[in-house]
């Protein structure tokens, strides 16, 4: 039906050819726009030191040069800076289990919100959501206070990844619940009653109707906490202050901050810190988009 | 009114068929019938709330009694490493709005807002009717701009403090302004965030630069929820293009607006990570907003009890903007 009144419209107004023109140069503009500080990125990162003058910034590289991203990863002896590559292996130790265990996880609750309503359970799901919201400045100082006091069989939670993960796998059960409630609700109750005739429980439901039908689900909450737990600078920066433990956008900051590290170098490293998130962007696209529009709540 | 959405009296009846009551005992049959579904179901019931507790429990401590313990902090004396938690009143939310920073910050907080939920906004809006005029390749186009979305903050503000770096006298001009040299638009060039008339609007080009594309994104969705039958009805009833776009997109978009200024505002009054990692609190707080200020008297200066006090008011600001749009929210739904 659209695409038959789109073709009638397309035959009856053919749209004038200047106007196509002016639509494609603004598109292009834009692209422009959001490409140039990748482009600086990229052609900064391969520069040899020579060459990386801040005033020729827009210039090509003359040639390939890696120099840039050996010193951003591995860091100068000589010069006195770490590389990225212990914070680079942090921020996988902390990303990969804290994803994992709140895609679980939000996939429990989402699957109790969803199929087993309970009375409250209307007032319960947005005093679950706010905790998305709130800028986390205001649970910081108990955080740290809270942190500070947990030891588990030895293992101390503040200044270290295990405490981070716990963060974050705390605060993702809002958005981690949201999208898998949304998710499942969108499953039939008619499988679900089905599988009750059955004989199934409330355990059996779960196996058997809706984890096997939940992988896009889990697609897209992998990949939003994947990407903002990667990228959360603010939690890192709080909870860890040993060099050796800190995740890559704080190792990335303290790079940048340093006045002994040449920018080249930092151009480097900020697209190290980018690569793992635009790989994902790239490639799963299209799950990426899912969360978002889940992020604002009315998908 | 259901306790367990799973209990439909359907459901009584169907498993009553696999309960067929026996000629011999018909007096009973409705008993046997109601009976295990019933008892199955309550078991259920508490497992299912088993299962959600620990989430809620987690939120309730996480969430809900540590802004608690935050706003109980910013009562108190505390203000050095040792926590002091005499009481002292609303005194540290008076000395926080005598004092300049904060105010300074606050008006930071507010022109960074404005400047960049209007020009999310708008850049969102353009490319999202741009590229709903069947654009080749428009799938590229829409993965450019929105790709910044999927880095981190503190990327944005490396790459954009070297961008909007203005150069010295030595060195020439540098970045966007050796650009605009260039281009021959030299008389654009000025000191970015380095200017204190500019600071933090330099801070919301480049967050305008990483949100835009995700309100492009969600107006095009938007967008492509209109029916094409509506604008045709429209140009045959001799509506012009700028027209159809004035009455019928616009008001039909408006719930995506809300749901872009929410999103986009509670983003910016948090900013934090970007301002961290592309100019810090600047020249006389020139890019200086309450979410650094909050870690910035806390953890380096010790003063706990202020630092919590600002806390809390950047929670009230979000969430005077949040909980009324969380309750629209989830009552819609439950209505529809």
């Amino acid at each position: 039906m659209t695409t038959q009144t789109r073709k009638l419209r397309r035959s009856k107004k053919p749209p004038l050819r200047w106007q196509r023109v002016v639509l494609y140069a603004v598109l292009v503009a834009f692209a422009i726009f959001y490409l140039m500080p990748v482009y600086v990125l990229i052609a900064t990162g391969l520069k040899s030191f020579a060459e990386a003058n801040l005033s020729r910034m827009w210039d090509l590289p003359k040639g390939l040069h890696f120099d840039s991203y050996v010193k951003a990863w591995f860091g100068s002896e000589a010069e006195g800076f770490r590389g990225l590559n212990v914070n680079f292996m942090n921020s996988v130790y902390l990303t990969v289990p804290a994803t994992i265990i709140s895609a679980m996880w939000g996939s429990i609750n989402g699957y109790i919100l969803a199929k087993w309503k309970f009375r409250g359970s209307d007032v319960l799901f947005p005093l679950l959501l706010f905790g998305m919201f709130i800028p986390y400045q205001s649970i910081l100082i108990p955080l740290v206070q809270t942190l500070q006091k947990i030891n588990l069989f030895g293992v101390k939670f503040y200044g270290s990844i295990p405490g981070l993960i716990l963060a974050h796998v705390i605060y993702g059960i809002p958005i981690t619940t949201l999208i898998f409630r949304n998710y499942y609700a969108g499953i039939p109750t008619e499988l679900v009653e089905a599988a009750r005739i059955d004989g199934a429980n409330i355990f059996g439901i779960y196996r058997h109707v809706l984890f096997p039908l939940s992988v896009p689900g889990f697609v897209v909450v992998m990949i939003w906490q994947f990407t903002s737990i990667w990228n959360d600078f603010l939690f890192a920066a709080t909870v860890t202050s040993n060099p050796a433990t800190q995740p890559i956008t704080v190792g990335l900051n303290n790079l940048a901050g340093s006045y002994i590290v040449e920018w080249n170098v930092q151009m480097a490293g900020a697209l190290l810190t980018a690569l793992p998130t635009l790989l994902v962007y790239i490639f799963l696209g299209r799950y990426f988009m899912r969360g978002l529009m889940a992020g604002s709540l009315k998908g | 009114m259901l306790g367990v959405r799973c209990d439909h009296p359907q459901q009584v009846e169907d498993s009553g068929a696999l309960f067929m009551p026996t000629p011999k005992a018909p007096l009973f049959s409705g008993l046997v019938v109601m009976e295990r579904p019933m008892r199955r179901l309550n078991w259920e019931r508490v497992v299912s709330i088993l299962l959600i507790a620990p989430a809620v429990i987690a939120i309730a401590i996480f969430v809900y009694g540590f802004i608690g313990w935050t706003a109980y902090s910013s009562l108190t004396k505390w203000d050095k490493l040792l926590p002091d938690f005499t009481l002292v009143g609303l005194s540290n939310y008076r000395k926080l709005f005598a004092n300049q920073r904060f105010q300074i910050d606050l008006r930071n907080t507010v022109v960074f807002t404005v400047l960049f939920l209007i020009s999310c906004l708008i850049i969102g809006f353009v490319l999202a009717i741009l590229l709903d005029q069947r654009i080749r390749g428009e799938g590229v186009f829409r993965s450019i701009y929105l790709f910044p979305m999927s880095i981190s903050f503190i990327v944005t503000g490396v790459v954009w403090r070297w961008l909007l770096n203005p150069g010295s006298a030595e060195l020439g001009s540098t970045g966007i302004n050796a650009l605009f040299d260039m281009v021959g638009l030299g008389f654009l060039k000025t000191g970015w965030y380095t200017d204190p008339n500019i600071g933090i609007k330099a801070v919301a080009i480049a967050a305008t630069w990483q949100m835009s594309g995700y309100t492009m994104a969600m107006y095009l969705a938007g967008l492509r929820a209109i029916p094409e039958e509506l604008r045709e009805a429209a140009r045959v009833d001799g509506a012009s293009e700028v027209q159809i776009v004035r009455h019928i997109i616009l008001p039909l978009l408006q719930p995506i607006t809300l749901s872009a200024v929410i999103v986009l505002g509670h983003i910016s009054l948090k900013i934090y990570d970007l301002i961290v990692s592309m100019t810090g609190p600047g020249i006389g707080f020139a890019t200086d907003v309450p979410a650094y200020y909050m870690w910035d008297t806390t953890f380096r200066g010790n003063h706990f009890a202020r630092g919590a006090a600002v806390a809390i008011i950047l929670l009230v600001m979000v969430a005077v903007l949040i909980v009324p749009y969380l309750v629209w929210s989830t009552r819609t739904e439950a209505e529809v």
